[in-house]
């Protein structure tokens, strides 16, 4: 950065708490630094910053950097891994009251979830939970958009008196930044220093992770949701052949999940868990509680059948099917087989 | 190691089944809730459970505490039906508007209120805010590890701990000892019924009430006005689209979606 005397006073900047999986970055990672950098440029251009606290995070840091993130903290040590609360809290405060931001933004990752109120109780500031839209106004007063009641209820929250002001954000309600125009740097930290005297009453064993059967469904083109109307395990590998067909994901709504029809607790789409924006959603049998419309509220088209016309559902859908998804779902599979056996025969007009 | 003491945070939440019932009057911008029941948190069943099996695996007493107004003590009393030792409510007009850090606040002196304790539990979130800030927030508000999202729990005679949370697609092994703060997920157990003899049991056991004077808590920092976060406009989103409903029987109706899935370049 260059010295630029005429350039305005600095705002306090505006923090991203990253997150490692893997080798690389949490997807909500980006989402987060994308809508910082977006509300910065609103508020007139203050700093965004990113802090990674991890093991072997060069990587990852390097692409925070690249991504837009002007500074990026970076506190990598074999302690620091896998993710424990003690210690990844000790670390972030301590940054937090070094720093001072004004904002600081987790992704509601489960050690997001666990790691923004430990911060928050320690700093005793507030915590907006979960949010859905985030805004900054030019007076540096964050908006904190959160759900109540299942989706039902909207709330505007605000921490007006205490800073930093702070929030967790629901994988899948922004979208990452585009092409940075500059990089930023990457400023490593003494762990040492900060580990320092705090309190390590945890020990973190082992972090397992299994990657989930078929695409993951934030990413999917096309997805394929059931719920509590496809009325067992047997009908639902229709729903599951479906997706194949269309190399989409599987989704379901908690009472699909609660039946056990599905293939675990990361298929679920809704306020408790994921959000999805695919190009086409196709709803089966799903009544559309606001539990699970607000999660596909981004979906380009969202296609719904049932059998009860005055299911809710339909209300929410752009394209309504009354009829019993076993009448559609297989004849839909030897459609798009059909269609898919023609095309194969000849190019399509975008690869021509 | 003579018994454990296990404190469960309970909160009567209205019933979700009803939250289509929920309204925001439209001139004073208000959450209204008209005739909605209450009933337990569903996720501090699972909290209850837990607490349930180890006092049966380890002796020891479960004692629930809950912040809510003196009238919820019914859905208390249906939680001392499922089991537990006793129930304290802490209710006080200034707790009213507390955010979760003030929640947690006023749980945390709840808690040292009736201390000692070996390990406290909570649902890991409430069905109507659902922050998953409180199982932290009591944790560190009383100086004792915690953590959130614990899918399996073990405690042994010694008091060393070994938990398992959920992360994305996979979990986490955590060992520690006790004291805890512990947020369990619905995924821990399957929480029992209320037996008859459970509901007569219930009658006879004590639910204690605390306001901010016997909890030592000072007003300034609990309620409205000891709450960082304030809420600001509320409103009610809609999700609503065209809803073009699709004529003709399925085979028309496939047809149109398959319409749908080529104009969107996703087929094949």
């Amino acid at each position: 950065m260059t010295g630029d005397a005429k350039a305005p006073a600095r705002r306090g900047a505006i923090w991203i708490v990253a997150e490692q999986a893997g080798e690389r970055l949490a997807p909500v990672s980006l989402e987060i630094l994308g809508q910082a950098l977006r509300m910065a440029r609103a508020a007139g251009g203050c700093e965004v910053d990113a802090v990674l606290i991890g093991n072997d995070a060069a990587g990852p840091a390097s692409a925070l950097a690249a991504a837009g993130a002007e500074k990026v903290f970076l506190a990598d040590d074999p302690r620091l891994s896998p993710y424990q609360n003690d210690t990844h809290g000790a670390v972030l405060t301590r940054l937090i009251a070094r720093e001072g931001p004004d904002v600081v933004l987790f992704g509601a990752s489960a050690c997001g979830e666990e790691l923004a109120p430990t911060v928050a109780a320690r700093l005793d500031t507030g915590l907006g939970a979960h949010c859905t839209d985030l805004d900054v106004g030019t007076d540096g007063l964050l908006m904190m958009g959160v759900l109540g009641f299942g989706g039902r209820v909207h709330t505007e929250m605000f921490c007006p008196a205490k800073r930093p002001q702070m929030a967790s954000v629901k994988p899948g309600m922004f979208q990452p930044p585009p092409r940075a125009e500059r990089e930023g740097t990457v400023v490593r930290e003494d762990v040492a220093g900060l580990l320092a005297g705090a309190k390590i009453r945890l020990r973190a064993v082992a972090a397992v992770r299994v990657e989930p059967e078929g695409g993951p469904l934030e990413g999917a083109e096309v997805v394929v949701a059931g719920g509590f109307g496809i009325g067992g395990k047997e009908p639902w590998a229709l729903l599951e052949e479906l997706a194949r067909e269309l190399s989409g994901a599987v989704g379901c709504t908690r009472p699909a999940l609660d039946e056990g029809w599905t293939s675990g607790e990361h298929t679920m789409i809704g306020t408790s868990g994921r959000t999805v924006r695919p190009k086409v959603y196709l709803g089966f049998g799903i009544s559309g509680s606001p539990h699970h419309t607000v999660g596909i509220k981004d979906a380009g088209i969202i296609v719904s059948v049932n059998s009860d016309p005055h299911a809710p559902v339909f209300d929410s859908s752009d394209y309504c099917v009354v009829s019993d998804f076993r009448k559609i779902v297989p004849a839909l599979v030897r459609e798009i087989r059909k269609v898919k056996g023609g095309g194969s025969a000849a190019p399509s007009p975008a690869s021509a | 190691m003579s018994g454990l003491h296990v404190i469960v945070l309970v909160k009567p939440v209205p019933d979700p089944a009803c939250y289509d019932r929920v309204e925001i009057d439209p001139a004073t911008g208000v959450l209204a809730r008209q005739g909605m029941p209450s009933v337990l948190n569903p996720s501090d069943r699972h909290a209850l459970e837990e607490a349930l099996l180890l006092q049966e695996r380890h002796g020891g007493r479960v004692t629930l505490i809950s912040m809510t107004p003196e009238s919820s003590a019914e859905t208390l009393r249906e939680a001392l039906a499922m089991g537990g030792d006793e129930a304290v409510i802490l209710s006080d007009r200034a707790f009213a508007g507390s955010d979760s850090l003030a929640t947690s606040r006023v749980l945390a002196a709840g808690v040292a209120k009736v201390a000692p304790f070996d390990l406290v539990l909570a649902g890991n979130e409430s069905a109507d805010g659902g922050t998953v800030h409180v199982p932290s927030q009591v944790g560190e508000l009383l100086d004792v590890a915690h953590l959130a999202n614990v899918i399996r729990l073990e405690v042994d005679a010694d008091g060393s701990v070994r938990t398992r949370t959920r992360i994305e697609n996979g979990y986490m092994e955590v060992e520690g000892a006790l004291p805890m703060v512990l947020g369990v997920r619905r995924e821990i157990n399957t929480p029992r019924y209320t037996s008859l003899m459970g509901v007569i049991a219930s009658q006879g056991k004590p639910i204690r009430v605390y306001g901010s004077a016997e909890l030592g808590i000072d007003g300034s920092r609990v309620g409205m006005e000891g709450s960082n976060m304030r809420p600001g406009k509320l409103s009610r989103p809609s999700y609503d689209r065209k809803g073009e409903r699709l004529k003709g029987g399925p085979e028309e109706a496939v047809a149109r979606i398959v319409g749908i899935l080529r104009a969107e370049g996703v087929l094949g």
